[in-house]
């Protein structure tokens, strides 16, 4: 902990001078329950109340939706307050929702590809261009990077009319790669590996295999690589997750005929709008794969917020 | 002797070219689904452009003047801000009271972290169906609640108002507990020296949260701001879903900018010179508004914070 040099900086010399005075001093009110804030303060029971209600809150709508998907038309319109405990129809209404004409199957199939392959090319372009612009000396670094970070600011998804003439030229209309060329880099990928790596490489590991007589691309593979493995297993999380929840641009360029989850989803209540069991069903089914995702690896993308924002 | 020097000759070649090649698939990528299109949409705004037939005459200003002079258009763009509003200023209050009871020597830490989380999992096109129905006008959920304490159903469909609050209260849903995270983070990096400084000057609890953490945690309030904003003005998979025909209600009430290109271009105009003037006008106010934004931004960041800061820390 640096504290006094932190203060030194944010609130000036007389004030560290001060802290510093402190911290030779036993600690004011170190017995009390209720001191300060952040990670030394004991939380009361009222805290844990609140936190309850907020965890009721962002959890109630996914069991709402698990309620009428295991229920019917008629309960439904019975009853606007769901009874707490599921029916037993849910196995039923996802098997109705399969088997529906929604193409839930190649759905499925073109939600997996396109985040697999999406969140596999944005790790390793944006671990390339991380690598070089963390450590790689080379004219004009400095604006370039900057020119990155400030697309991130450009609302992208107002040039959708000529993406869309593009791709009808191309012929690409229906077709999964529409969906997933536009977001093989990223400029958040881009930033964030740039800052992960100038912290977590150091320069000798480089320059001892560069000494070795390995080629850049080798040495990027068998030094950058590795040390870039945790963020770039971070990104790839997020991206999945952006590209599982994606339904804009697939929506106009996809179509019905090849569509993906949230594509269907939306063909769903088209066609099925007066049954909620039937939709809520087809809800439960999209969801479910990023709730494992978030079982498994919800820790990571916590550390992955937090991470950034302080970075960022 | 000259094999030796061919291949020192690569490996300059290498070191020289092998940066510029690795950040290339951003640059290209960018200039191509990006850069491009976005230029490309002020050359398709000043044409005639039918989403089948293709361009058509040269037409200036006429899409512009067309589309501004429509209604819809300034509904759109009410409906935006409004919903905008209503989705961000209670979003950031929430998610920084939340982070305030996250940081502290909590049990089970990970397990309160990950719940308010979880939402985020949850596709918009999935959160718009849940919450349709459950702020459906007849027999909704919360409508049905509002009954038993006594207050009369309200039009959370028919009435404009109180629709963008539906919309609104779905991307909250969403994205209050990502941002409380990144508050969070915020909250641990503060020193806790300034606390301490302010226990000894007799500061109360809530004293100090206003006097030490919300200072600190200016600069990532305006993080969350500009973020929120590129994201929330071009909103359209909430409101998209929020009823079964998808054109922002009867009386168009919780259309928004983005629902409005699409029914310009793909809907039954099929008119691509007016849905790309839409984007282009929208791209401007959102450009002005990262403007406004990041003036505002040097001035608090150059001036105000360090100051309030040392206030709070001898308070």
């Amino acid at each position: 902990m640096n504290s006094v040099a932190a203060i030194e900086q944010t609130a000036g010399r007389g004030a560290a001078r001060a802290a510093r005075r402190r911290l030779n001093r036993p600690q004011p009110g170190a017995s009390g329950s209720s001191t300060a804030w952040g990670a030394d303060r004991r939380p009361s029971w009222l805290s844990y109340v609140l936190l309850g209600l907020v965890l009721l809150i962002s959890a109630y709508p996914l069991w709402f939706a698990v309620l009428l998907a295991s229920s019917d038309a008629a309960t439904i319109a019975r009853n606007p307050i769901p009874s707490l405990i599921p029916q037993g129809r849910l196995l039923e209404n996802i098997g109705l929702v399969i088997s529906s004409d929604i193409n839930f199957w190649p759905a499925l199939w073109n939600s997996i590809l396109v985040a697999v392959i999406t969140s596999a090319s944005v790790v390793i372009f944006s671990t390339l261009a991380g690598y070089s612009f963390a450590k790689l000396n080379f004219r004009g670094r400095g604006p370039l990077l900057v020119f990155v970070i400030a697309t991130m600011a450009v609302p992208t998804q107002l040039g959708i009319v000529p993406l869309f003439i593009v791709m009808s030229k191309l012929g690409w209309i229906g077709q999964l790669q529409a969906v997933i060329v536009p977001g093989m880099v990223t400029a958040f990928g881009v930033f964030w590996m740039t800052q992960y790596l100038r912290d977590a490489l150091p320069y000798e590991l480089i320059e001892a295999a560069r000494v070795d007589g390995c080629s850049m691309i080798r040495t990027f593979w068998h030094v950058a690589l590795p040390a870039a493995r945790p963020a770039a297993a971070m990104l790839a999380l997020f991206t999945f997750v952006g590209s599982w929840t994606n339904f804009f641009w697939p929506f106009i360029v996809l179509g019905p005929t090849n569509p993906t989850l949230p594509v269907a989803l939306q063909l769903l209540q088209a066609s099925y709008f007066k049954d909620y069991s039937l939709i809520m069903a087809g809800v439960v089914v999209a969801t479910i794969p990023l709730l494992l995702v978030f079982v498994v690896a919800g820790r990571h993308l916590v550390a992955g917020i937090m991470q950034g924002a302080v970075k960022g | 002797m000259s094999s030796t020097t061919a291949r020192q000759r690569l490996s300059r070649l290498d070191v020289r070219l092998s940066p510029y090649l690795y950040i290339s698939p951003f640059f290209i990528l960018f200039a191509v689904v990006g850069l491009y299109p976005l230029l490309y949409t002020a050359f398709v705004s000043v044409h005639d452009w039918h989403l089948i037939g293709g361009q058509g005459d040269f037409v200036g200003l006429k899409n512009y003047v067309d589309v501004l002079g429509q209604q819809r258009f300034g509904r759109a763009l009410g409906n935006t801000f409004s919903i905008f509003l209503l989705s961000s200023v209670p979003q950031v209050i929430a998610a920084i009271a939340i982070a305030a009871l996250l940081d502290a020597n909590l049990r089970a830490k990970t397990f309160w972290r990950m719940g308010v989380l979880l939402p985020y999992v949850v596709a918009p096109v999935a959160v718009s169906l849940i919450f349709s129905k459950l702020f459906a006008d007849q027999s909704g959920l919360v409508n049905t609640l509002l009954a038993t304490i006594g207050i009369d159903p309200i039009g959370f469909h028919s009435d404009r108002l109180a629709s963008h609050l539906a919309i609104a209260t779905m991307v909250n849903f969403r994205w209050t507990g990502y941002n409380t995270l990144i508050f969070l983070a915020a909250m641990q990096a503060v020193p806790r020296d300034l606390y301490e400084a302010a226990i000894v000057d007799g500061a109360s609890r809530w004293r100090q949260f206003w006097s030490v953490t919300v200072p600190m945690l200016r600069a990532t309030i305006i993080f969350v701001v500009i973020t929120s904003t590129i994201g929330g003005l071009q909103i359209f998979d909430e409101p998209r879903m929020y009823d079964t025909l998808g054109l922002g209600g009867s009386d168009r009430q919780w259309m928004t900018m983005t629902m409005y290109l699409y029914e310009l271009g793909w809907g039954a105009q099929k008119s691509f010179g007016r849905a790309a003037a839409v984007a282009w006008i929208l791209f401007g106010i959102i450009i002005v508004i990262g403007m406004v934004n990041f003036l505002l931004t040097q001035r608090i960041a150059s001036g105000d914070a360090p100051r309030r800061v040392r206030k709070g820390a001898r308070a």
